[in-house]
Order: structure tokens, then sequence, then C-alpha cells
């Protein structure tokens, strides 16, 4: 049941699918990035069993983004999360991370 | 934790903020300004502690009664046994090192023409721009025979304080006779941390299971439903039996009326409920600090700018946190924390000539332990539109729900990370 649901929005949004060159359109990324930081470390550094994301590559920034929010990739939260971004929004994002160090 | 890296964060952050501002320097020491902060909490700390890092130049005055913060979020699990107050109790030193001036005194009255707040120690404080994050008040009386002393006896437990609150609930569930009655009265919406209460007689039975076997808990709200309900009346069926029973509103679960003395619950229908112990969490609507500045509506709460948090009432003054009316996002730790940098930048967006955020997005995430090894949660992401706060949709929502066999790995995982996320948020306030 839950099986057959996850398919129908993974097909949906496949369809819908984003490039990997997806442009940020002025979304502000360290702004956005501020609600990571409640999870993954208050300078985006890792938090115990919650990943670093500081310098993460851009692309497979979009590409993990993707498939979380397609149920590809394995989630307690970040599935309910990556749903709730624009694709704007998640260059941006992905711009941002990608230039910490 | 991790200086090593707050620090080179710290640095990274002033060099990205002086290229996208590329204003000559004279500009930015003219624009120097005030921002005064009132409440060290979710909201307030956050606020400082991004103002000092995102506007190096702006003066920063936090000013706060509680020489340390004891925090709601993960209380509860001193009553589990799984914390102590030290566990939750955070020093503002951090806040004082990384430049923010920080008063221990409380606010007494809000002059919003003159811009200045005067102190209960008499002091007075000028401010271009005022951040009121007061948190809650409760409203002693509404329910019959409930005041401050009753509180001592029934404790609510529904701010941090001096950390007094908590662990008098944890000594009384200690001492609870054998097949004792622990009762809990629970509030109609809106109020302080929706999944709260739930969260709580989960972390109650928790304790009982081990250390009480047959002691019962009546937990008599005022609504008919609650937050992520089916998650929590799943756990508490998996994990505690029958030990819980709760009861809505149209079954009588209003409580009307409170005898601390004989130790009574009195519902809406008249009947009377002996209990052992009684938590109390009663009605509740903005800190008086923002109901005296005259800034509440006739809801005991504080309209405000969707974008900025400037109150409906009074120009200059934000306010942030569980005082203000934000339906349908909760009031909640994450939310006060989201919504205190957007509100920084709209503040001191004229006062720096930089940029507020125009496009916002609030963000919410409240994990719940339901057990040892065992939390759930809900995400919601939020924006401004013409009609209000909306959530997005077709995103967010609660964890699965499903038999405890298949979830199991599942469960675990969220307390985890609901550890990492209590770590996480408090470093964002206080690191
Ligand atoms: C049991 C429980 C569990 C919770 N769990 C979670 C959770 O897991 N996740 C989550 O996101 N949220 C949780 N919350 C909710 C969270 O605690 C609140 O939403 C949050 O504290 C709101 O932040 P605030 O800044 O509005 O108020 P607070 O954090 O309460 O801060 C207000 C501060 O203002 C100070 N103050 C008040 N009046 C004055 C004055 N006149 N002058 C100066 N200072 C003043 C107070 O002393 C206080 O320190 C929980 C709450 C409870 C009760
Ligand atoms: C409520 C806590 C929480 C918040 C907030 C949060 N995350 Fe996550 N994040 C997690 C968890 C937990 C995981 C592990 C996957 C899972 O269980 O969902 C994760 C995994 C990730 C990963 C995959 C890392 C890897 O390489 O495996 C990325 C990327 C990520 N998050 C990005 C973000 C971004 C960007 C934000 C802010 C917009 C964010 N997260 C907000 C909890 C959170």
């Amino acid at each position: 049941m839950r099986r057959k649901r996850f398919f129908a929005i993974a097909v949906s949004l496949t369809c819908a699918g984003w490039p990997l060159t997806a442009l940020s359109e002025g979304a502000n990324g360290q702004m956005l990035a501020q609600a990571c930081v409640g999870c993954h470390g208050a300078s985006w550094d890792g938090q115990g069993a919650i990943t670093d994301l500081r310098g993460y590559d851009r692309d497979s920034f979009l590409r993990v983004w993707e498939e979380f929010r397609t149920d590809e990739r394995p989630a307690t939260i970040m599935n309910r999360i990556t749903r709730g971004y624009t694709e704007a929004e998640v260059a941006a994002l992905a711009d941002f991370f990608a230039s910490l160090d | 934790m991790n200086n090593r890296y707050s620090r080179r964060q710290f640095g990274s952050l002033i060099t990205a903020s002086a290229a996208t501002l590329a204003m000559p320097r004279v500009l930015r020491a003219q624009t120097e300004g005030r921002l005064l902060v009132i409440g060290g909490g979710f909201g307030g700390a956050t606020a400082a502690r991004f103002a000092k890092m995102t506007y190096p130049d702006v003066s920063v005055t936090l000013v706060e009664p509680h020489s340390s913060f004891v925090t709601c979020p993960y209380g509860n699990l001193i009553l589990g046994g799984k914390k102590q107050l030290s566990n939750i109790t955070h020093s503002y030193d951090g806040l004082r090192a990384r430049g923010v001036n920080v008063i221990h005194d409380r606010a007494r009255e809000i002059d919003a023409e003159g811009h200045r707040v005067t102190l209960d120690g008499g002091d007075v404080l000028e401010y271009d721009k005022l951040i009121l994050s007061p948190g809650i008040g409760l409203r002693w009386n509404a329910i019959e025979g409930y005041d401050e002393a009753a509180s001592e006896i029934f404790p609510h437990a529904w701010w941090g304080g001096d950390g007094s609150q908590i662990t008098n609930l944890r000594a009384q569930l200690e001492a609870l006779p054998e097949g004792g009655v622990v009762g809990l009265s629970i509030p109609d919406n809106p109020f302080r941390c929706p999944p709260g209460p739930y969260e709580r007689i989960s972390m109650i039975a928790h304790h009982l299971k081990q250390a009480n076997p047959t002691a019962k808990i009546l937990a008599f709200d005022s609504k008919e439903g609650f937050s992520k309900q089916g998650l929590f009346e799943d756990a508490w069926a998996e994990l505690y039996g029958d030990m819980i029973e709760w009861i809505p509103a149209s079954q009588d679960g209003r409580i009307m009326r409170v005898d601390p003395e004989n130790k009574l619950f009195i519902s809406e229908f008249g009947e009377e409920h002996r209990v052992d112990v009684g938590n109390v969490i009663p009605p509740q609507y903005a800190a008086s600090i923002a109901r005296d500045a005259g800034l509440t509506n006739e809801s005991g709460w504080v309209p405000v700018d969707q974008h900025t948090f400037e109150a409906e009432a009074a120009r200059d003054i934000h306010v942030i946190g569980d005082a203000n009316i934000a339906a349908p996002m909760p009031k909640s730790g994450y939310i006060a924390n989201s919504t205190a940098k957007t509100a920084v930048k709209a503040a001191l967006a004229e006062i720096t000539g930089r940029p507020a955020w125009e496009d916002p997005v609030y963000f919410n995430t409240c994990y719940s332990h339901a057990g040892a090894d065992y939390a759930v949660s809900v995400a919601a992401i939020f924006r401004p539109t013409a009609e209000g706060f909306e959530a997005t949709p077709d995103s967010g929502g609660i964890s699965p729900r499903g038999p405890l066999s298949e979830l199991s790995r599942n469960r675990r995982l969220e307390s985890r990370y609901a550890d990492a996320w209590y770590e996480s948020i408090t470093n964002d306030m206080f690191s």
C-alpha cells in the first residue's frame, strides 16, 4: 500500500524532472540553509548521527536531494523535508553548501 | 563544541557578507545601530547570536532574568529518567564571548514611541530595533483554583524558568504510591508545543513501567484530537499496555476546577477525580511584557507581519516565538529559531542597508520521544502568503505508521536524530 503510493509520487516527480543544472534565480541559499542548522550542526558541520554538509559537491547534492524527494534513498525525515522546496531554492542550497569549506 | 569549525565558519560568513555588501566603509560605520532583544530563550538567544554573527557592527543587547536557560524541550526526558537538569541547562557565556551584551534583569516596561525599555532594576535601555521573544504567560485561575501557589502542588512544568517545576514533577513521580494515579490536564489550542503533553505522557509511562508498573495515567484533554495522535496511540499500545487512558473533551475530559489540597481534578460535568500526582498544563497567552505593552489583541497573542514579524500595534518591535500569532505554524522552539533570523534581517535592513529576506521560508520539526529508543517526528515548511502563513503543499508530515516489527529501526534512528537536533539547535542558540 505505502509502496504503491510512493511509486506514484516517484513517477510524477521524475516526469517533472529537475535538470542537474538548475539555477538558483536569486533564492537566498544562506538563509534557506538556516533551516538545516537545527539538525546538521550549528555551522552545518555535522552533529552526532547527522552529516556534515560543508563542501558538499553541487551535483551530488542535487542528485541526493532528488533521491530523497522520490523515496529512492532511505530516509527517516529528509524525504518529507525535500518535498517542501522549489527547484530554484534547491539550486541555491546546493551552491551554498558547495561554497563552504 | 567544535570551536575550530565555528570560528572558521564565522570568518567565512564575514567574508561572504563583505562581498555581497560591497558598500563603502563610511556608510557602514554610519549604519551601526542598536538591537535590543528581550527574552533569552529559543527566539531571543537565536536572534542575538545570529544578529551578532551576521552584523558584527550592530550592537546587540539581550535582556533575560535567568542567569542560565532551562529548555522545555528534553524536559520530558527528565520525567522519563533519561536526562538530568544539568543536561538541559545552558549558559549565556557563549553569547557573551561573541560580543552580545547580556543583562540579567527583567524588562518591565516598553516605551514604543520613545524606543526605550525600563528594566526591573531601574536601568533604561534605548534601542533602534527591538526583538521581543518573551514566550508564554499562564492564565492563572482560568482553571478555577489553579494559581501560582497551586502550581507548587500540581506543577505545570510548561516553562523552563529556574528548573524547579520540572524537578518538582519528577520528584512527585518518584514518590508516587504503588499503583497510584497520575492526572494530567491538557489545554485547548493554541498552546505551546502541540505534541508536548503527549510526549510527556509517554515519558511518564516510560518511568512508571519500570518503577511502578501498576500505576495509571489519566490524561484529561480539552480537545478532541491532538498532534501526531495516531503515532502516539500506536506507541502507547505497543509499549505501555493499558497504563494510559486519554479522555477527550466529549468524554468529559475538560478540567474546570482543581482542589490541590485534596488532590482533586473536577471536570466539566462535575466529576471529581482523585489523583496522587497532578500535572496541570493551563491555558496560555503571550507573556505579560507583550500584553502590558499593548501588543496583543483580544486573543491574548500578538498579531505580526508575516514577512518581518513586526507587531501590528507598534513600529520597530518584532515579536517572535510563542508570543505571536502564526497559525498554522506551531508554537515550537524550531519555529522560534527559524523566524528569529527572518525577523533580525527585516529589523536590521533599514539601519544596515543590507536587504531583508524577501521570500522567507519558515521551518519546523518536532521530535517526540515515546519510549526508550523510540521517537517520532513531524516536519513542515511554511511560507507567508496573502492568506497568512501556509504549509507548503505535499511536503512535511509525520513519521510513517505501521507495526513496530517493521518500524523499530526507524523509531530508533529518529530517537538518535532527536538527540542530534537538541544539541544542534541549542548550539545555534548558545555556542
Ligand atoms: C514540555 C515541552 C517540550 C517541548 N519540546 C519541544 C521540542 O521538542 N521541539 C520544539 O521545537 N519545541 C518544543 N517545545 C516548545 C518550545 O519550548 C517553545 O516553543 C519555545 O521555548 C518558544 O521560544 P520563545 O523564545 O518564544 O520562548 P522561551 O524559549 O520560553 O523564551 C522566553 C524567555 O523570555 C524571558 N522573559 C519573559 N519575560 C521577560 C521579560 N519581561 N524581560 C526579559 N525576559 C523575559 C523568559 O525568562 C524566557 O527565558 C516544548 C515545550 C514544552 C513545554
Ligand atoms: C530535523 C532534522 C533535519 C533537518 C532540519 C535537516 N536534515 Fe538533512 N538529514 C537529516 C537526517 C536524519 C538525515 C539522514 C537521512 C534521513 O534519515 O532522513 C539527513 C540527510 C541529509 C543529506 C544526505 C547526506 C548524505 O550524504 O548522506 C543531505 C544532503 C541533507 N540532509 C541536507 C539537508 C539540508 C540542505 C537541510 C536544510 C534545508 C536539511 N538537510 C535539514 C536530518 C535533518
